[in-house]
């Protein structure tokens, strides 16, 4: 689904991604865990197409297609979407308001009809169920006035309502109470298919414990310097990054 | 910022600049036009061409002496040439037959017209409820819905047939809120207005439907000096909504109304403008300089309401008021203010508290993109009887770009102990995260801005009669197209 070719990216002259190779195929779930600093939010940002970010070597196939080519908003139509770390506040626009643009924006793009009010609201009900969402929370402002937790479980909202192809929940678990990443490891794990992946971005393990990748990758100073199964996961967690690292230093010094 | 970024910026502020008016097309009616400039001629030819009655003349005269003795102010925050009062035409008709019984004896081609703005005066408003009086350049040409108004005693119908038919009001009433010496602007409207609309609800009488009025500039190098009296009688309520347009000239057009709202004991008082005046081009030649004269007087328990949604002028000059004359009496200011390239508004709104408990709110949000220039300027003033009176004003700005301004002046005047104001003022961006994170969700840069807008404008939208708040949300979006910051 998503193949990463040699990807060099950086914001102005500093070059972040160092050369990145990733391939990712339908119906897998791949953790992405480094230190800080490693680029992690900069992978997010340079697939979803954020143009504070220049690529300036490498390629980015989403189901065989250039992504690269494409505005934000194309590949959002093309069903990439990205879990905010930090989901910025929309004044004055309700939550529904705002996915039923989303949804329908999306559709228009794709040449299908608007998603009708009543269908709207029967989706909206059915995943609000999902993620153990209250009511009132639909007419409330995009994300205003929201805690962390609250802002975090509206994107895994928006998500479940769009239905993605590839999710990146960036840092999604920072903020988040236990509950709170419960409910939201949950609706991730209801929402698996075998025609979806996810790539989770994360510094701690925490959130592998209620959900299990198929791939731990970690990434450091701009490169995936070690790939392996969810028990990768558990080994960083006990022993830290250096072991790693160190080694990764020597390579690239 | 990278320079791909600061290139599709630019792509994006030329697009701004490049976004059309919609509005601009003219139309080819006959007109009875008098020559150019004011004298004491013109005035008396206005009068006579009108058939008013000697009162009415007296009343133009003595304006018009008034008016000479007048400086134009100069005390607003907009620069602008000043125009040449001696190369304007004062009166531009229409011609046709003089009375209208319905709207099937409009001429054709003044039909086009209404069709292109989107104001089908029949069937449309008809499904509607709004009642229209149409005002093309001087002339009220068509009143709909006279008679069902009729049947609960509402006078609605222009100010020349106002003049004639129902002179006790007009005399009692015109000037009573807007004195003529008031300003210049106003000396001049009652020197030479043209028409305008009259409406009248009586004691107790809760008016049945919306009712409207669309003002026109269309003969080249006219002025428009419309003159509104609304008068809401003891107890009565009325929703009251203007539109304007103007075609698209290379000079620029006088607009220079007056609005006088009178609310007796107990009235309400809506009061509903959406202005989209011709804004002038991307190098500010031609557009309309519309300074206006707008204010109202609450009596006991009265309310009144001004909402206003302003996206055209390359000027604007205009302070709707509201005069809190009786005891706990209210007023309301809900504005939304759109300049874009260079155009240049310096608006918002008065409050005079004079009676005990009197309440007023002011929500002004300005929006600036392009080179332009928004100004919110407001006077809240409570008088030392008008005790236990409160006021709470908002007054934001957003912008867009990096080439425009914004500048707020609150005046308040305080001179009793018990009364209560509160003003809070922001300033903000359309944020780059806050579009990005937009166009992650799969919503494009346009429908972006235009989401973000709205979400910015709601709280004055809201107050907006339900039909007319699409309309502006799409006038909102014409008038911001592209405009990216």
């Amino acid at each position: 689904m998503l193949k990463i070719k040699d990807l060099k990216a950086g914001v102005e002259e500093n070059q972040i991604l160092k050369g990145l190779n990733l391939t990712i195929k339908a119906g897998e779930i791949h953790a992405i865990m480094g230190p800080n600093g490693s680029g992690k939010s900069t992978l997010s940002a340079v697939i979803a197409g954020n143009e504070n970010y220049e690529v300036e070597e490498g390629s980015i196939e989403f189901e065989d297609e250039d992504l690269l080519d494409l505005s934000p908003e194309e590949r959002a139509h093309k069903g990439v979407f990205l879990s905010f770390q930090y989901p910025v506040e929309i004044p004055g626009i309700s939550v529904s308001n705002f996915i039923k643009t989303s949804i329908n924006e999306r559709r228009k793009a794709l040449g299908i009809e608007k998603l009708s009010t009543p269908d709207l609201l029967k989706l909206m009900r059915e995943k609000m169920e999902l993620l153990s969402i209250q009511k009132g929370y639909l007419s409330r402002n995009m994300n205003e006035g929201f805690s962390g937790g609250e802002k975090k479980r509206n994107e895994i909202f928006q998500m479940a309502m769009l239905s993605p192809k590839l999710s990146i929940l960036d840092e999604t678990d920072s903020g988040l109470d236990i509950d709170a990443l419960r409910i939201v490891a949950n609706g991730v794990n209801k929402l698996k298919s075998k025609d979806n992946a996810t790539i989770i971005i994360t510094h701690y393990q925490r959130l592998l414990d209620y959900i299990t990748p198929d791939y731990v990758h970690v990434l450091y100073n701009g490169r995936i310097i070690k790939s392996g199964g969810k028990e990768l996961a558990h080994e960083l967690e006990s022993k830290g990054y250096d072991w790693i690292t160190k080694e990764a230093d020597k390579k690239w010094a | 910022m990278s320079e791909k970024k600061q290139l599709s910026e630019d792509i994006l502020l030329e697009e701004v600049t490049s976004a059309e008016y919609k509005y601009g097309f003219t139309t080819k009616i006959e007109s009875d036009t008098i020559p150019k400039g004011l004298t004491e001629r013109v005035v008396r030819t206005i009068s006579a061409k009108k058939n008013e009655p000697d009162w009415m003349l007296d009343y133009r005269l003595n304006a018009y002496n008034i008016w000479l003795k007048m400086d134009e102010p100069d005390w607003a925050n907009v620069e602008y040439e000043k125009p040449n009062y001696q190369d304007v035409i004062y009166y531009s008709a229409p011609k046709q037959k003089p009375v209208l019984d319905s709207l099937d004896d409009l001429d054709p081609e003044m039909k086009k017209t209404f069709d292109k703005l989107g104001i089908s005066i029949d069937e449309q408003n008809r499904l509607a409820n709004v009642a229209v009086d149409i005002v093309m350049d001087s002339v009220s040409v068509a009143t709909s819905f006279k008679k069902t108004l009729a049947e609960k005693g509402i006078i609605f119908c222009s100010i020349s047939d106002a003049i004639k038919n129902h002179p006790e009001l007009v005399k009692k009433y015109l000037s009573s809120v807007v004195p003529v010496r008031d300003n210049f602007f106003s000396a001049l409207n009652s020197a030479v207005f043209s028409d305008g609309s009259f409406c009248y609800i009586p004691k107790g009488v809760k008016c049945p439907m919306e009712l409207s009025t669309y003002f026109r500039i269309n003969e080249a190098g006219t002025g428009q000096f419309e003159r509104t009296l609304l008068i809401a009688d003891e107890g009565s309520q009325v929703s009251y909504l203007e539109g304007c347009t103007a075609p698209m000239r290379d000079e620029n057009q006088l607009h220079a109304a007056v609005v006088e709202l009178v609310a007796l004991d107990n009235a309400d008082i809506k009061y509903s403008t959406v202005q989209n005046w011709y804004p002038g081009d991307k190098n500010g030649k031609g557009g309309v300089f519309n300074f206006v004269t707008k204010r109202g007087v609450c009596h006991k328990n009265a309310k009144i309401s001004w909402t206003q949604v302003e996206t055209g002028s390359a000027v604007t000059w205009k302070y709707p008021s509201c005069i809190l004359k009786g005891d706990n009496s209210i007023g309301e200011f809900f504005s939304v203010a759109v300049t874009n390239n260079l155009q240049q508004a310096d608006t918002g709104t008065k409050m005079i508290h004079l009676g005990k408990n009197t309440k007023s709110t002011i929500i002004a949000k300005g929006i600036s993109a392009g080179k332009s220039n928004g100004n919110y300027r407001g006077l809240v003033s409570i008088s030392k009887g008008a005790t236990n009176s409160r006021n709470f004003s908002q007054c934001d700005s957003l912008l867009m770009g990096d080439k425009c301004g914004s500048h707020t002046f609150p005046y308040i005047e305080v001179r009793n102990k018990s009364s209560q104001v509160e003003h809070e003022a922001t300033t903000s961006k359309v944020g780059e995260d806050q579009i990005f994170y937009c166009n992650q969700r799969g919503i494009g840069t346009e429908a972006a801005i235009a989401l973000i807008v709205n979400g910015y404008c709601k709280d004055v939208l809201n107050q907006l009669p339900m039909e007319f708040a699409v309309e502006a949300q799409k006038l909102l979006e014409i008038s911001l197209e592209g405009s990216v910051g």
